[in-house]
């Protein structure tokens, strides 16, 4: 019966054909783009993953940057699956890093080291989920949409990071408005000689630990069945706005860690005005990885290296930043349509 | 205090409040179309964006302040036929496709930017106005209401106009089957995909109308991002709005007066910081949804895809 | 006048419209679904001035065939001819341009728009709506009717028999010539199903050709000129007018019942079912009332929610193993008390009493712990969260309890060896316990709902709706497990909109009328008498 290896063989193929085509998809049309502008997509592509991915020193720094940027994942990995849209995380993110900021220098002069960084980050965590507070409210009170009030807690939670290092929080001792600098002695450790930070243990270890969390327990259980179905799961008992809190706490906090890790790990200081604004860039990249936690960390290294390699290839070959957040978008897009193709599929051939 | 009551200050607190406002309103009026026909638009930061750049470069091309209006309108409506396509048509899932519409003209704009004028950032002149000979005069409003270039003028007629088509016309009819119970208009023989295709793609002219003013008109250039989450309140007042096109116009001037308030309190020499001020408008909306926290009344069909058979 | 009389005058006047050619021919109609074939090679006539009643259970196809003259389905083959045209109905534009007009089962109109609007609802120019003509329109078809609504109303104020009569209007709005009902009466009472009744009568004698669709027998037999009997997408046999004017109601049931079930006659086990038969009952006296009730609500009242009716004041009694049915049209409160009890609503008055401790505090988790299971009408919405598996479905009531949850964490071998021992038991027809619920069929997800609700903890069942949308096969074998339980002692409320089906198994019924309890009585022998009248709101 040599039928039933083929079909798994077709079957495998298949799955991974979904999960890739949409990066092929996007690459293909974003060098055509470039195409149209004047520049070589090869080099293009090329410098970036020799720069982003296959140089010591390149890699480093992409590594470094997934730390946030998993973080952030981790926490729409919760929220999306509990079918709520957590939009605010940039706000999330920048509040927490100044809190961070502000809050570590002080830290350490009165406590331990390990103390203060544990207690910078519980503090960011507790920012984040703060933040998060009225938003979940407004849904478990009165039903009103989250994207909504996300987005605007996350406009309201910029500007009031920025007014908090301009005034309050500032550093008297320089012209520059930001927070008194971290010495780099103090901040997070490097990992075994690299130029990578301990941040991306605590990021990689939150993505683990997210993903027990949703496929083993009974919590990540009745989130999933909040996401997939509210009156379901009113129907069986469960507390949908007690879980609405909870994720929003989870979520938002995530984000705020990540704010953290940033501060703790490379910047030491907050700027004021500075938002790498990776919220929304990490939407797609979620989707991509189909919600689920351990797949997450492949597209985030995708996007850290495009990201990395890119501010290379920008100098190299002439190719600015913008084009990230373009092929991202187009990365959507696509996974939407082979998501709806494959669907199609399944229905025709089910008849 | 009694600075605050000057001429100059109050001319520029109003005529900032227009200029700012008027985008907002009009992306505001093309999200409540979008809405009231059962689409949540997330795009409609990216068609301003269409817009903005569209509108500049075609003003820059051809020396001409309309035609760049015109072109603004017609991105808008390229990245909204999009939207249609995917999401009306296929029915995919509207935010997702928001977002990724959004992400990619937020990309594209910034690089068409970098190929065309980045190195000589070049402005466009002053935009024509259009003043109103007698209203012009009246002091302190009279400048500020006034004395604006015709879009502005547009865009205040259009609010009459909408709120009109809403209650009175066979397509305001259609509109609010299409977002309520789709079904219902599907059985009484209209198309409810073309129905709402037709809010889409309006809703993309005008907000990319909306894009090109900011670039023409507000700023004289483009920059990449300039919308700066212009869109993103649009979807706020759009909801706050009820489905009412004047309360749309209402908190297009609120929140222009916030965004332009910085300026005119400088006038006044009075110096609070520009992000103070800018939290405002956010902080009042979240206080009033605290406070009177109901449902904002949107569409039942709101986000849902329609497919026929399927009940 | 007798009915052979009346029925010579009708006959005389559908001679004299038209040429006598039917106002619709289907010629071998199919049309297929995955894994199932919805209308199998149908043939029919449809007359001008004629009531043509299809009759068929659950499943039968009717659905699907008025879905193909509405134009929502194409038929994958054979011929539709309209006034002897071929036509294809390609989407519902078309359908209304040849005349058809179509009421389904839900009501299609838009509740934010008034009654004028939504009559209005069709045109799409960019010019002013003409209020006027449509006002004019309307009055004339309220005249046709009898009935006197405010045209100014929203939709969404209106009573569910209003609306219907609003959605015949739309159908007959542009002179439409064929009007098709689709189960109109499942929201009616008795007067109201009557009165409907009365409206079609007077339009089949204006010519206008009626198609309805219904799985009752008595309505078929009181309304219907034609009756063609439909079973498993087949038409297997039509009565025509002139035999249906001479035969009695028992003549007709047999022969319809006969061509239902083929073999199995008006003595058969299924035949009986459809029959309605009362015998089955359990003993109604094997309940003690002398002892304490297992049950007492004193004056339970939940909150006013637009759109929905709330109920007032509800006080009943009830004890361990009785089936007390709850009767009542649709939309008099029904849901409300069912989530009352369940514990999924809140009470805004009044006590719940079980076992002499008040539980109206807690929530359903609570409610489910003490002995309260729930089995909702929405099985798709509400009742399972269609991408879960079976297995996850089986236990979504009770996640986190040991001992299939240690400590918070699932211990998914132990979950899934529970959902094969359960498929197993109550022969739960799918691929595996991984497979996604929302791909069984209607009746095996009833039986996973009633898995997970008839436990060994429940001392009381609330069902909502059981039988809706189930096959007979189903629906006896629900009938069967409701019984089965009460023998056992376990106490169940049964709440159906089918006054036969509430017959066939309670103790006591007792009457929803706009969200008050309006009157219990026993299952005795005039039981549907005095329950009509309680339905209209009239006293015991």
């Amino acid at each position: 019966m040599s039928a039933a290896p083929h079909a798994k063989m077709m079957a495998a193929l298949r799955s991974s054909a979904r999960l890739l085509l949409p990066v092929l998809l996007a690459l293909a049309v974003g060098g055509l783009v470039l195409l149209a502008l004047g520049k070589n997509p090869i080099a293009y592509y090329g410098d970036v993953l020799a720069h982003g991915l296959f140089n010591w020193g390149g890699l480093q720094a992409t590594i470094t940057r997934m730390a946030p940027l998993l973080l952030i994942a981790a926490g729409l990995v919760v929220s999306f699956q509990a079918g709520i849209w957590n939009l605010g995380t940039d706000g999330q993110f920048v509040l927490a890093a100044v809190a961070t900021a502000a809050l570590t220098p002080v830290l350490i002069g009165i406590v331990p080291w390990s103390i203060a960084i544990m207690l910078s980050l519980v503090v960011a965590f507790a920012v984040g989920a703060a933040w998060s507070l009225i938003p979940a409210f407004l849904k478990a009170s009165y039903g009103i949409n989250e994207i909504v009030t996300s987005l605007m807690m996350s406009f309201l939670g910029t500007s009031l990071a920025s007014v908090l290092v301009k005034i309050p929080f500032r550093d008297p001792t320089t012209d520059v408005p930001q927070t008194r600098v971290l010495p780099v002695a103090d901040r997070l450790p490097r990992l075994f000689g690299t130029t990578i930070h301990a941040g991306i243990v605590i990021a990689v270890a939150a993505v683990v630990l997210v993903h027990l969390l949703m496929t083993r327990t009974a919590f990540g259980l009745k989130l999933r069945i909040v996401g997939a179905n509210p009156r379901a799961a009113a129907h069986a008992g469960l507390n949908v706005a007690r879980l609405t809190f909870a994720t929003f706490a989870l979520s938002a906090g995530l984000a705020g860690l990540a704010g953290a890790v940033e501060i703790l790990g490379v910047q030491g200081t907050m700027r004021a005005d500075w938002n790498p604004a990776y919220g929304l860039l990490v939407v797609p990249l979620v989707f991509l990885a189909r919600f689920e936690a351990v797949g997450v960390i492949g597209f985030t290294l995708f996007f850290a290296v495009l990201m990395i390699g890119g501010e290379s290839a920008s100098r190299r070959v002439g190719v600015p930043q913008h084009f990230v957040p373009l092929l991202v978008g187009m990365l959507l897009l696509f996974l939407a349509l082979v998501e709806f193709l494959e669907q199609r599929r399944r229905r025709l051939t089910k008849a | 205090m009694s600075a605050l009551l000057t001429e100059a200050f109050l001319s520029t607190l109003i005529f900032g409040a227009v200029t700012a406002g008027v985008p907002l309103l009009l992306a505001g009026l093309g999200e409540q179309i979008s809405e009231k026909a059962g689409i949540l638009n997330i795009g409609i930061e990216g068609m301003m964006l269409a817009g903005a750049y569209g509108g500049f470069a075609a003003a820059y091309a051809s020396g001409s302040f309309s035609l760049g209006f015109i072109a603004g309108a017609a991105a808008g409506m390229a990245v909204a036929s999009l939207m249609a396509i995917f999401c009306v048509r296929l029915s995919l899932n509207q935010i997702v496709v928001g977002i990724a519409l959004t992400l990619s003209a937020e990309g594209m704009t910034a690089l068409l930017h970098f190929f065309e004028f980045s190195r000589t950032y070049p402005r466009l002149p002053k935009a024509p106005i259009l003043a109103i000979p007698q209203l012009a005069r009246i002091p302190i409003i009279g400048p500020g209401l006034f004395r604006h270039s015709a879009v502005v003028y547009l865009a205040v007629l259009l609010v009459a106009v909408i709120a009109w088509l809403f209650r009175n016309s066979y397509i305001g009819l259609n509109l609010e089957a299409a977002g309520n119970r789709p079904a219902a208009l599907d059985a009484a023989g209209i198309d409810v995909v073309a129905t709402r295709t037709g809010a889409v793609l309006t809703t993309g002219a005008l907000a990319g109308l909306g894009g090109a003013y900011m670039a023409e008109v507000g700023a004289g250039l483009f920059v990449p991002y300039m919308t700066n989450g212009a869109g993103f309140i649009a979807i706020v007042l759009a909801m706050l709005g009820r489905g009412r096109p004047l309360w749309v116009l209402l908190g297009a001037l609120i929140f222009g007066a916030s965004l332009s308030l910085t300026t005119a309190l400088q006038v006044a020499g009075i110096d609070i910081p520009t992000d103070v001020v800018q939290m405002l408008p956010f902080a009042m909306v979240i206080l009033v949804l605290v406070i009177f926290g109901r449902d904002s009344m949107l569409p039942p069909a709101l986000g849902l895809p329609y497919i026929r058979g399927e009940r | 006048m007798s009915v052979q009389a009346s029925a010579a005058l009708r006959g005389a006047a559908a001679a004299t419209t038209a040429d006598g050619r039917p106002a619709i021919e289907l010629r071998g109609i199919t049309k297929r679904f995955p894994g199932v074939v919805a209308n199998d090679d149908i043939t029919l006539d449809v007359f001008a001035g004629e009531i043509h009643v299809l009759l068929g259970e659950n499943g039968a196809g009717k659905s699907t065939l008025i879905g193909i003259l509405a134009g929502l389905q194409q038929p994958d083959a054979g011929t539709i001819a309209v006034h002897g045209r071929p036509v294809t109905i390609g989407s519902p534009r078309e359908s209304l341009d040849l005349g058809i007009g179509t009421v389904f089962q839900q009501v299609q109109l838009v509740p934010s728009l008034t009654v004028l609007e939504n009559l209005m609802l069709g045109g799409s120019s960019w010019r002013p709506l003409r209020r006027r003509p449509a006002l004019t329109r309307f009055l004339e078809l309220s005249d046709l009717l009898g009935v006197a609504i405010d045209a100014d109303v929203p939709v969404g104020r209106l009573a569910l028999g209003e609306q219907q009569q609003v959605e015949i209007m739309h159908a007959l709005w542009r002179g439409e010539r064929v009007l098709i009902l689709d189960e109109p009466t499942s929201m009616l009472t008795p007067q109201g199903v009557h009165y409907l009744g009365e409206v079609m009568k007077r339009l089949r004698d204006k010519g206008v050709a009626i198609i309805f669709v219904t799985h009752k027998l008595r309505e078929a037999h009181a309304l219907g000129d034609r009756i063609s009997v439909l079973r498993l997408g087949r038409v297997v046999g039509s009565i025509a007018q002139v035999e249906l004017a001479t035969m009695t109601e028992q003549q007709v049931t047999d022969k319809v019942v006969g061509l239902m079930f083929g073999n199995d006659g008006p003595s058969g086990r299924v035949g009986r079912l459809a029959l309605e038969d009362r015998t089955a009952r359990p003993d109604p006296n094997r309940i003690d009332r002398s002892a304490a009730p297992l049950l007492r609500l004193w004056g339970v009242a939940t909150a006013a929610q637009p759109g929905e009716c709330a109920v007032r004041d509800i006080s009943f009694d009830l004890w361990p193993g009785e089936i007390l049915g709850i009767a009542g049209v649709d939309g008099n409160g029904q849901k409300h008390l069912a989530e009352v009890l369940a514990g999924q609503r809140p009470a805004i008055a009044g006590s719940i009493v079980l076992r002499g401790v008040d539980i109206a505090r807690g929530g359903v988790a609570e409610r489910r712990r003490r002995g309260i299971a729930y089995v909702t009408d929405e099985r798709h919405g509400e009742g399972t969260i269609a991408t879960f598996s079976v297995a996850t479905n089986l236990v979504a009531k009770e996640i986190g309890t040991p001992p299939l949850w240690r400590h918070g964490v699932s211990r998914w071998d132990r979950i899934h060896r529970h959902a094969r021992e359960q498929i197993e038991r109550h022969d739960i027809r799918t691929p595996s316990e991984h497979t996604a619920i929302g791909k069984l069929s209607g009746g095996n997800i009833q039986k996973v709902l009633l898995a997970r609700e008839l436990t060994g903890q429940a001392a009381l069942v609330v069902f909502n709706k059981p039988t809706y949308g189930l096959d007979l096969q189903n629906t006896q074998l629900t009938r069967e497990r409701i019984v089965e339980g009460a023998v056992r002692g376990v106490a169940m409320i049964v709440i159906s909109n089918e006054l036969d089906e509430l017959a066939a198994v309670s103790d006591r019924i007792g009457v929803m009328f706009q969200g008050r309890l309006n009157g219990i009585v026993a299952n005795e022998e005039n039981v549907d008498r005095r329950i009509g009248l309680l339905m209209t709101g009239a006293a015991a």
